[in-house]
C-alpha cells in the first residue's frame, strides 16, 4: 500500500478517471508551480475500480479549477486548510478553454494560422455546447 | 476600436443609426463626397471576389478616400507563408481601415485581434458575411420603410448559404417577422437555424413550392444553387434549376413584394424579371455601396455635419 501524507493547504482532486490525472496535470498548468504535487495512478476504488488522485499543496486561491468541470465533471474537489477538507467545490463549466481541445473544422482559420490558441466559448450552458471563438463550430462536451 | 465581425455585432439601435446615416448619404452624397480625404482603405482578399471589393473600393473612392491591397492570395505574402495576424499588423502601418476576406472561417477576427486598425470581415469562408447581411436590411428597409412585420420568402439554397442564415439571424431580432423557407429536400434550412427560431418563438414554415406561397410574401429572398458546394456534379445539375423566378410566377406575387437576390444570379431568376418594378436587386447591390460608405464613416469614427 502507498502512503501518501497529508497537505497543509491547497486541494485533492478525487476520483478523476484512471488514466487522466498527467492530463489534468497539464491543464491545470501544475508543471509551472513551483509546489508540491503528488500524482497517484490506478489508485483502488469502491466506486469506479480504479481511480487517479491529484495531491496539491498551494495557496488555494493560486488555482483556477473551472477547467476540470470541462475536463470531467465527476472529480471531486476537496479544499483542504490546516491538514483538514473545509470545502467540497463545486465545478462550474468554464466560460471559455484554452487549448484543452482542437477544432477539427478543416476551414477554420485554426488549421493554418501558427501559434493561435484553440479557444472554445460556452454558449449554451445548459446542453453544455461550447463554439469555437473563431469559426463557431459546436462542440457537445458531453459526447467528448 | 470597433470591428465588424458578425451583423449581430451591432444593436438594433446601432443599426438604426448606420441606416439612417446610408439613407442621407444617398439623399446628399455631395456632403460626403470628401469625408474621408486623406484615409486609406486596405482591402486584403485572400480569394477572389469582384462585387464585394469593388463595392467596398467605390464606398471608400465614394467618400473622398483612397484604396489599395490585394484581390487574391498568390499576390500576397500569405503565399509566402505570412499568417494573418502578421500582414494585419503590416497592414495596420499602411492603411486606417481594412476590409478583409479570407476562406477560412475566423481569419478577420484574428486580423481584428492583432490590429491596430479597425477590421471589417467581408466574408469568411462559409462563416459570416456581415456586409451583405447589411446591405439586405437596408435594402428591405428603405423600400419597404420597416423592418417589422414582414413575412419573408427565402428560396433556393438554404442548407448551405450563409447570407441567408446571416439574414435570418438578423432579422429574427425585429418583430412581427415571419419567414417561409423554400427550397428542394436536399437544401433545407438546417437545425440550428430551425432550433433558434423555435426557442424565439418565430413563425416558420418548410415548404417546396414557390408559387403556392408567392402571394404571401413582402420579401422574396432568392438565392443561387453553388456549384463549388457540391461533391457530386450529377446533385448539382439536378437541383440548380429547381426554382426559376420567371414572367408568369410574378404574376402570383403581391404587386408589392420585393425580390431581393445577393447576386450573382444564374438561372433561378430569369433576366425576363429584371424589368419589373418589384425586381430590386441591382437596386440592392447599390444599397451595399451606401452602407459600406455609412460603416466606414462609423468604424472610423467621422461625423459629417
Amino acid at each position: 500500500m502507498l502512503n501518501v501524507g497529508k497537505i497543509e493547504e491547497g486541494f485533492v482532486l478525487d476520483h478523476i478517471r484512471a488514466g487522466m490525472s498527467l492530463s489534468i496535470y497539464h491543464h491545470l498548468q501544475l508543471d509551472k508551480l513551483d509546489c508540491t504535487v503528488a500524482i497517484i495512478k490506478n489508485a483502488r476504488s469502491n466506486k469506479m475500480g480504479r481511480k487517479d488522485i491529484l495531491k496539491v499543496e498551494c495557496d488555494i486561491d493560486k488555482l483556477d479549477l473551472d477547467v476540470l468541470a470541462f475536463i470531467d465533471h465527476n472529480i471531486t474537489v476537496n479544499v483542504i486548510k490546516n491538514c483538514e477538507i473545509v470545502e467540497k467545490k463545486e465545478l462550474v463549466l468554464p466560460k471559455e478553454v484554452k487549448n484543452v481541445i482542437r477544432c477539427r473544422n478543416p476551414r477554420c482559420i485554426t488549421s493554418i494560422e501558427q501559434g493561435l490558441p484553440h479557444i472554445f466559448v460556452l454558449s449554451d450552458e445548459k446542453k453544455e455546447i461550447y463554439r469555437c471563438k473563431y469559426c463557431e463550430e459546436k462542440v457537445d462536451r458531453k459526447k467528448l | 476600436m470597433r470591428h465588424l465581425m458578425n451583423p449581430l455585432d451591432f444593436t438594433v439601435e446601432e443599426l438604426e443609426g448606420l441606416f439612417d446615416l446610408a439613407n442621407d448619404i444617398e439623399n446628399h452624397p455631395e456632403k460626403y463626397a470628401h469625408a474621408c480625404a486623406g484615409k486609406k482603405l486596405a482591402t486584403c482578399f485572400y480569394e477572389p471576389s469582384t462585387r464585394t471589393r469593388l463595392s467596398f473600393e467605390a464606398a471608400m473612392l465614394n467618400l473622398g478616400g483612397s484604396v489599395l491591397g490585394f484581390s487574391d492570395a498568390n499576390s500576397s505574402s500569405a503565399s509566402k507563408g505570412e499568417s494573418v495576424a502578421d500582414t494585419i499588423r503590416v497592414v495596420s502601418c499602411y492603411a486606417d481601415i481594412c476590409a478583409m476576406r479570407h476562406p477560412k472561417e475566423g481569419a478577420p477576427m484574428v486580423a481584428a485581434s492583432k490590429s491596430r486598425i479597425p477590421v471589417i470581415n467581408a466574408g469568411d469562408g462559409g462563416h459570416q458575411h456581415p456586409t451583405q447581411t447589411l446591405t439586405d436590411l437596408l435594402t428591405i428597409r428603405s423600400l419597404k420603410h420597416r423592418l417589422n412585420n414582414l413575412t419573408i420568402g427565402l428560396c433556393g439554397d438554404l442548407k448551405f448559404g450563409r447570407t441567408v442564415h446571416s439574414l435570418i439571424n438578423a432579422l429574427s431580432r425585429y418583430e412581427g417577422i415571419r419567414f417561409i423557407f423554400i427550397s428542394p429536400d436536399e437544401l433545407r434550412i438546417p437545425d440550428y437555424v430551425t432550433e433558434m427560431l423555435n426557442e424565439k418563438g418565430i413563425p416558420y414554415e418548410e415548404v417546396m413550392s414557390l408559387e403556392d406561397v408567392l402571394p404571401r410574401l413582402d420579401i422574396l429572398y432568392m438565392t443561387r444553387v453553388q456549384k463549388e458546394r457540391f461533391f457530386n456534379e450529377e446533385d448539382y445539375i439536378r437541383l440548380k434549376d429547381f426554382y426559376i423566378l420567371d414572367r408568369k410566377k410574378m404574376k402570383l406575387a403581391s404587386p408589392d413584394m420585393l425580390i431581393l437576390h445577393p447576386l450573382p444570379r444564374v438561372n433561378e431568376i430569369s433576366v425576363e424579371v429584371d424589368d419589373d418594378p418589384r425586381a430590386v436587386y441591382f437596386k440592392q447591390a447599390q444599397y451595399g455601396v451606401y452602407v459600406r460608405m455609412a460603416l466606414i464613416l462609423t468604424l472610423l469614427g467621422i461625423h459629417v455635419d
